[in-house]
């Protein structure tokens, strides 16, 4: 294949990389655009394959095939509340491609590049090696924090904004010492960078608590396309920056609508720590002031059965409990008898933007009934009850009322306003934000202590007399 | 080399504002989709790998190029297929529960 004619292969592949992310905003294209990405991903392999330079074909194809199988072995077992680390997790194998690509880069040294050119080379690669470890490790610490292999409570080491600088200042020093040092002698300074990039991505993700991770996943996913982006301008190829660009900055700008949802700074939930200073862990100390009401599943029933219109506030703790298939079948059974349930989900509800969708999606909640929280937000005044599942900061009044807690002015779910409302919870234990939350004690709160799935199959039951197969 | 980078650096600066002109407006329901299908086309990193692994020898630049493919077909494939999953999930949705 001509050289021309895999530029225009790499321009098609680009509109099409385009036009996926442009399906991918609306409901109605998104799966469309899921398949133009698909398409610019084949002519862009193809392009590859056939160009010059590349000639290892049985090899190549040896290895494409397996990586291939297991992504789709991967895509097809995957549970859809597993889906913020499955994301975490693939965002790192692009950082390792990246450093990987940088290595290689330079260990095969271009000697037609002299004086500002090489130097610019070896600049690229050092800097597409330093993005890329950083997301390969960040990454990897926030698998294993949605994974619960290691606690997802912020770790703050003393002086840790000092230490990241002090990281920092080693990569740029290393950097002087590689862009000094003659052909393959750079090596060390190279690889020893990537150890300490590797180092800052850890330790920056591990300072950030779990109730950021939304910010966190779509902040790496932002970083694997500055990587991509990166091993483009090492290796002169533009359909590589374009993609790495555009995922980047798409990447960038659901960060930043993340930390809007939360009223943040960008930088303040980068920087991390955030709901450190409390103590949440310690039984006791964390009761909220005030006098909690326990219900009963009896008595929820009756909420229902009385009630004409329902809300439904989903978290986290609705994913954690799997509770999304027995509250669809819920819905169902009260839309059935003609009482109006609805929906509300906040901004970062869950572990990674629009996770809560997704899960009630699975579940084959109507996407009519699924409303932002914008959306629905003056409707609760008029609701007889709300059901809380599993969410905590995300419906804390002290968000609005105490101008001094942790999370004011913080847009939330203003549940209280409705007559009643049932909190879904495992114990009264604080959010991830670590915030006392005033909800609890509320004269119109209800807490229904327990699983929060077993809880709504037994609410299930008693509603419904026959069970026609309701839960299939 | 010098042209092509900066040639290389508008090309940058041009995609990075339509990848923001185009997710702007993006509905929060489909935020996890356009995640992970920004991750799969993230994976074009492949393009990279497979320049780097594709000289006939065996220096350890191409086996560094073949764990750099193996890994980025990985997301690629993953992530296309598991986006196309949730879409279906979201298509089905029309059936009123």
């Amino acid at each position: 294949m001509s050289n021309n004619l895999q530029i225009v292969a790499y321009i098609i592949a680009s509109a099409l990389f385009i036009l996926s992310l442009g399906g991918l905003s609306n409901q109605e294209t998104a799966r469309k655009g899921n398949l133009y990405g698909m398409a610019g991903m084949l002519i862009a392999l193809t392009a590859t394959l056939l160009g010059q330079g590349v000639s290892h074909y049985s090899l190549l194809v040896g290895v494409l095939l397996p990586g291939g199988m297991i992504g789709a072995i991967v895509a097809s077992r995957v549970v859809m509340t597993a889906m913020p680390q499955l994301v975490a997790i693939l965002h790192s194998f692009v950082g390792v491609a990246a450093v990987l690509v940088g290595i290689a880069n330079y260990l095969q040294p271009n000697s037609t590049l002299v004086g500002a050119e090489a130097t610019i080379h070896q600049l690229e690669i050092f800097i597409g090696s330093f993005i890329g470890a950083v997301t390969f490790t960040g990454s990897v610490v926030a698998f294993a924090k949605l994974q619960e292999l290691i606690g997802s409570r912020p770790l703050l080491l003393p002086a840790r904004h000092w230490l990241n600088l002090a990281l920092l200042g080693i990569t740029v020093g290393l950097g002087v010492q590689f862009m000094t040092t003659p052909l393959i002698a750079g090596l060390t300074p190279l690889l020893i960078m990537i150890a300490i990039a590797c180092l800052l991505g850890a330790h920056l993700v591990l300072a950030i608590g779990g109730a950021d991770m939304p910010v966190v996943i779509s902040m790496l996913n932002s970083y694997s396309g500055w990587a991509a982006a990166a091993a483009g301008f090492m290796l002169s190829n533009d359909l590589l920056i374009i993609t790495g660009a555009l995922v980047g900055s798409s990447g960038a700008i659901l960060s930043y609508i993340m930390c809007k949802a939360m009223n943040r700074s960008f930088l303040s939930v980068i920087l991390g720590g955030f709901g450190s200073n409390s103590n949440q862990s310690l039984p006791g100390v964390d009761q909220p002031q005030g006098r909690v009401t326990a219900t009963t599943i009896e008595d929820t029933v009756k909420l229902m059965q009385t009630a004409g219109r329902i809300i439904i506030v989903p978290g986290y703790g609705m994913a954690v409990a799997q509770a999304q298939h027995a509250l669809a079948a819920l819905t169902k059974l009260l839309r059935d008898r003609g009482i109006q349930v609805r929906y509300g989900i906040h901004p970062v509800a869950g572990r990674l933007p629009g996770h809560m969708n997704v899960l009630l999606a699975e579940a084959n909640v109507p996407y009519d009934i699924v409303l932002e929280m914008d959306e629905i937000n003056s409707d609760f005044p008029q609701t007889d009850l709300v059901l809380v599942i599993g969410a905590n900061d995300t419906v804390n009044p002290s968000a609005i009322e105490d101008p001094n807690s942790p999370i004011a002015g913080m847009p939330v779910l203003e549940v209280w306003q409705a007559k009643t409302i049932v909190v879904l919870k495992r114990s009264l234990a604080s959010g991830y934000a670590g915030v006392e939350n005033p909800l609890f004690t509320k004269d119109n709160t209800r807490m229904l202590f327990g699983d929060a799935k077993s809880n709504v199959e037994l609410i299930l039951t008693q509603l419904n007399p026959h069970p026609v197969a309701v839960l299939t | 080399m010098t042209e092509a980078i900066l040639t290389g650096l508008v090309v940058f600066v041009l995609a990075s504002f339509v990848g923001f002109e185009v997710i702007n407006k993006v509905p929060p329901t489909l935020h996890t989709p356009l995640m992970s299908g920004s991750n799969a086309i993230s994976g074009i990193a492949v393009v990279g790998a497979m320049i780097i692994a594709g000289p006939k020898d065996t220096s350890l630049t191409v086996v560094l190029g073949l764990i750099a493919v193996v890994l980025a077909t990985v997301n690629v494939v993953g992530g296309f297929l598991v986006t196309d999953r949730m879409l279906q999930m979201f298509k089905k949705k029309e059936v009123k529960a």
